[in-house]
């Protein structure tokens, strides 16, 4: 006999999906159910993208998902139950073994373990809900925890302290979220210039009215008025290139899904920014989550689309919850829903939350997550306009992407085009971390240099030996390079990625070996495992690097190979840029003896 | 005489592949097109009768204007298209890709072909040095009828291929956990018996490497007796039902002692049922 699911399972799942329908489907039987169909398969199955918030529903509410919870929400969504366990086990987030209901992920990625993370680990180390994980994206206010609270909302706390821990764990003192405006510096130089951070710290993030006191909406209403052509026409001649890390022109990508004759077509917002040292998104979701709505809506106005997905990193529960409440008020309002301002246009917006898994930020990797399958990305092509989610053809933007639409829509394509430089077009916001003054967000127009960033952020802490630009994925830049422009195409030709906008800085105390072991680790922990590539090249790249730690002179050899193989033969962008960091290091010799 | 179906005719796209014209029709892969040519492309997780996963990246090729190397396995081709499958670039990765391979799992039992390209490609896993982390395991053995010795799993995805919807419809087992600890699992690693399983043992004759065997095989394995070249090949039809599926009985000392299907039959493309698989019991009871 299979294990049943508790009532309070039960409550759980009935309350995210509705009561059973019949004996089918996990209700009780009656004599009725020999003699009624309930759509077959084809029906049951169209559930499954639903699998995902069930497993989180039950991991939220109890702490854990068991074997008969888990029986349930197979029998509910008519998914094989080693189907849903191979999803449930491909996340960090999901526990699916009995685990205390307090859990507190602390965050020992590169910016933490630079601002004392380490240390918090060593003295909460006897504890088994204490937790090490990769980057939360709070590396302005370094170190971070996150909190999974059973029955409560999970929370983060950021600087985190080893008693304010034992407090959250032990006795629930919780302190309410800073809103973004307080927690993150951002240098305000001529505010007129900002672009997408405009609104940030301006506008109450949970009133619409603030929103449309502050311009919010006047672009979807041109919108509106010029038509989907004459928008996409306007987003091409931007040149805007995306923001997450690929740089692929915007443009590009709506006229290729606009031009296809699906009947369904998505939007799909990628919010799940969990490239190490990234957090833009975050201050973006947090400070101004209409911006993102209303991006969302001219996407699918733009290319035809009546859905939208906003897929968020599981541990951005503050930025989560203030994008759900603007969903809400701008349905309220009828900026989201059928018919919106009297267009004849329909538009309404799904809210995924991911569940521990940078690979879910993968385009394909994605899709898959939503559609309630392991996070595993696809070979490609066919590219997500062709078939994207649900094999539909679909636009996928970052979060900072998109909403430059709304300035592109306001200010015209040509307009925009003028910023920044040939290539890179408009203002980038970037993440400053680590060994700087005054860590956080700076958006500044394409063409200042590192070093005028650096100095943006109030200078390095103590001497300047390197900055990782472009995060885990990216390269490090020394000294000689603090006259680079970061544009797309200058750091192209200086050999490195401008990634999603990461600069953390190095002082000479650094240590490198560590960090870049750090990088190794990450890799290796977040590969998905489905090519042999990068499931058994992140081992051996991490494996060496200890060796090297170690004292063994010579690895670069092996370390090359590795890196040639996982980057010619992996099957997505997350193998090819595994080696990445490491490989700049050992050229760079900040680790590998010549240092 | 076996009625051969033609299908619809298809149209031929030209392509070169290492600086050769050639064509085939639209529609095939660029392996299809390799084949053609009699040009020896390494495959693992391939099989003609699942849906191509790409996994194991061993069938990489060179295609001109594309970044990376591209998977020859699930690779349409189209007109005028450019591989090269004899450049340098290729040989590297894939000798990569094969020693990566020999350096997590144990590779002893893969099939003679594999061996072929192992030796072609000068495959040495020792570079890794002693201390690489393997998925070394204990071997389940929860029944009478086939053994799992996930030791020697490469991940391949057949199995979960031929239990889905490739074959069974059964979905027993799924790929679980992430990373390098990724494996093949039953829901919560239930045992086989209780789990979904029916026993249809397709899993077991599409798994590359032998992690899944037949528990005669295992045993005999394990007392030294077993031995194919003393073993004959019967090809007979299924007695159970009236669906008439091909068996191979694998025959040594005048036992069976494995049973498996032509994968060019038509009616089972090398799937069977659990009676078709393991129902042989009743031949030998004397």
């Amino acid at each position: 006999m299979p294990q049943a699911a508790n009532p309070a399972e039960r409550a759980a799942i009935d309350a995210l999906l509705g009561p059973p329908a019949s004996g089918w489907d996990g209700g009780t039987r009656t004599d009725l159910d020999g003699h009624v169909a309930f759509g077959g398969l084809h029906g049951a199955a169209a559930d499954r993208h639903l699998l995902l918030p069930a497993l989180w529903e039950i991991q939220d509410q109890i702490g854990h998902i068991s074997k008969g919870a888990m029986n349930y929400i197979c029998e509910r969504l008519s998914v094989p139950p080693a189907d849903a366990y191979g999803v449930a086990s491909f996340y960090s987030l999901l526990a699916t073994s009995d685990r205390s209901s307090r859990i507190a992920h602390v965050c020992d990625d590169i910016a933490c373990r630079n601002a004392g993370a380490t240390e918090i680990l060593e003295e909460l180390s006897d504890r088994a809900d204490v937790h090490t994980g990769p980057c939360l994206g709070q590396c302005e206010r370094a170190p971070a925890a996150f909190f999974q609270l059973a029955g409560q909302r999970d929370r983060v706390v950021a600087p985190a302290t080893t008693s304010a821990i034992q407090d959250v764990l032990d006795l629930n003192r919780v302190a309410e979220p800073t809103p973004v405006a307080e927690s993150t510096p951002q240098l305000r130089n001529g505010a007129q210039d900002l672009s997408v951070m405009a609104r940030v710290g301006r506008v109450d993030p949970l009133s619409l009215d603030s929103y449309l006191a502050h311009g919010g909406y006047i672009a979807l209403r041109r919108a509106l008025t010029m038509g989907p052509q004459a928008v996409v026409t306007e987003v091409k001649e931007s040149k805007l290139r995306g923001r997450g890390g690929a740089a692929f022109p915007m443009g590009i990508k709506w006229e290729a899904v606009a031009a296809e004759p699906a009947a369904d077509k998505y939007v799909v917002c990628n919010a799940d920014e969990s490239e190490p040292g990234t957090f833009k998104d975050r201050v973006l979701i947090e400070g101004d989550p209409f911006a993102i709505v209303e991006a969302m809506t001219i996407a699918g106005y733009a290319v035809g689309a009546g859905t939208g997905y906003f897929y968020i990193r599981g541990e951005y529960p503050d930025a989560q919850s203030s994008f759900e409440e603007a969903v809400q008020s701008a349905r309220r309002a009828g900026l989201l829903g059928a018919d919106i301002e009297g267009s004849g246009f329909g538009f309404d917006i799904e809210v995924r939350r991911g569940a521990g898994a940078y690979i879910c930020g993968e385009e394909t990797a994605l899709f898959n997550s939503i559609e309630g399958f392991r996070g595993e990305p696809r070979q490609k092509p066919p590219f997500p306009t062709q078939a994207g989610l649900f094999g539909k053809p679909t636009v996928i933007n970052n979060v900072e992407t998109l909403i430059n639409v709304l300035a592109i829509v306001t200010a015209g394509g040509d307009t925009f085009a003028g910023t920044g430089s040939a290539e890179s077009t408009g203002t980038k916001v970037f993440c400053l971390s680590g060994h700087v003054h005054r860590p956080g967000v700076y958006e500044v127009e394409f063409g200042a240099s590192l070093g005028e960033l650096l100095a943006m952020a109030g200078g390095v802490v103590g001497d300047f030996k390197a900055a990782l630009v472009g995060g885990a994925a990216g390269s490090f830049l020394m000294g000689d390079r603090l006259d680079l422009p970061l544009t797309f195409e200058a750091t192209r030709n200086a050999g490195a990625s401008l990634g999603s906008g990461v600069i953390m800085a190095f002082n000479s105390d650094t240590d490198f070996v560590d960090l870049v072991l750090r990088i190794g680790a990450f890799f290796r922990d977040e590969s998905c495992g489905q090519c042999v590539p990068c499931r058994v090249g992140t081992m051996r790249q991490e494996e060496s690097l200890l060796r090297l730690a170690a004292g063994s002179g010579d690895e670069g050899s092996l370390l090359a190979d590795v890196a040639q193989v996982m980057s010619d033969s992996s099957i997505c962008g997350f193998g090819h840029a595994a080696s990445w960091a490491v490989q700049s290091a050992l050229r760079s010799g900040l680790i590998g003896g010549s240092s | 005489m076996t009625a051969v179906p033609l299908g619809e005719p298809r149209r031929l796209v030209s392509l070169t592949i290492d600086g050769q014209e050639v064509t085939a029709p639209e529609g095939s892969t660029v392996l299809d097109a390799c084949r053609r040519q009699d040009i020896d492309v390494p495959t693992l997780c391939y099989l003609e009768n699942l849906t191509p996963v790409n996994t194991c990246r061993v069938c990489m090729v060179e295609v001109e204007g594309s970044r990376t190397l591209v998977p020859s396995c699930s690779r349409e081709i189209t007109e005028g298209l450019e591989v090269r499958t004899d450049s340098e670039r290729v040989a590297t990765s894939r000798k990569l890709v094969f020693e990566l391979l020999v350096s997590s799992i144990d590779m002893s039992l893969v099939d003679a072909p594999t061996l072929g390209w192992m030796n072609h490609y000068e495959v040495d896993a020792e570079r890794f040095g002693s201390a690489a982390k393997t998925v070394d395991q204990e071997v389940k053995i929860q029944d009478d009828l086939y053994v799992r010795d996930y030791g020697k799993c490469m991940l391949c995805y057949k199995c979960v291929e031929a239990c889905g919807e490739d074959a069974q419809n059964t979905f027993a087992i799924a790929v679980a956990g992430r990373g390098f600890d990724s494996g093949i699992s039953t829901e919560f690693d239930t045992p086989l018996p209780e789990s979904a399983c029916v026993y249809c043992g397709n899993c077991v004759a599409v798994c590359p490497t032998g992690a899944l065997m037949f528990k005669t095989e295992y045993d005999m394995r394990a007392e030294g007796s077993w031995d194919e070249s003393a073993q004959s090949v019967t090809t007979t039809i299924c007695p159970y039902c009236g669906v008439g599926c091909n068996l191979e009985l694998h025959v040594q000392d005048n036992e069976i002692v494995k049973v498996t299907s032509p994968i060019d039959h038509d009616v089972t493309s090398g799937h069977l049922c659990i009676k078709g698989r393991f129902g042989y019991e009743h031949v030998q009871n004397r």
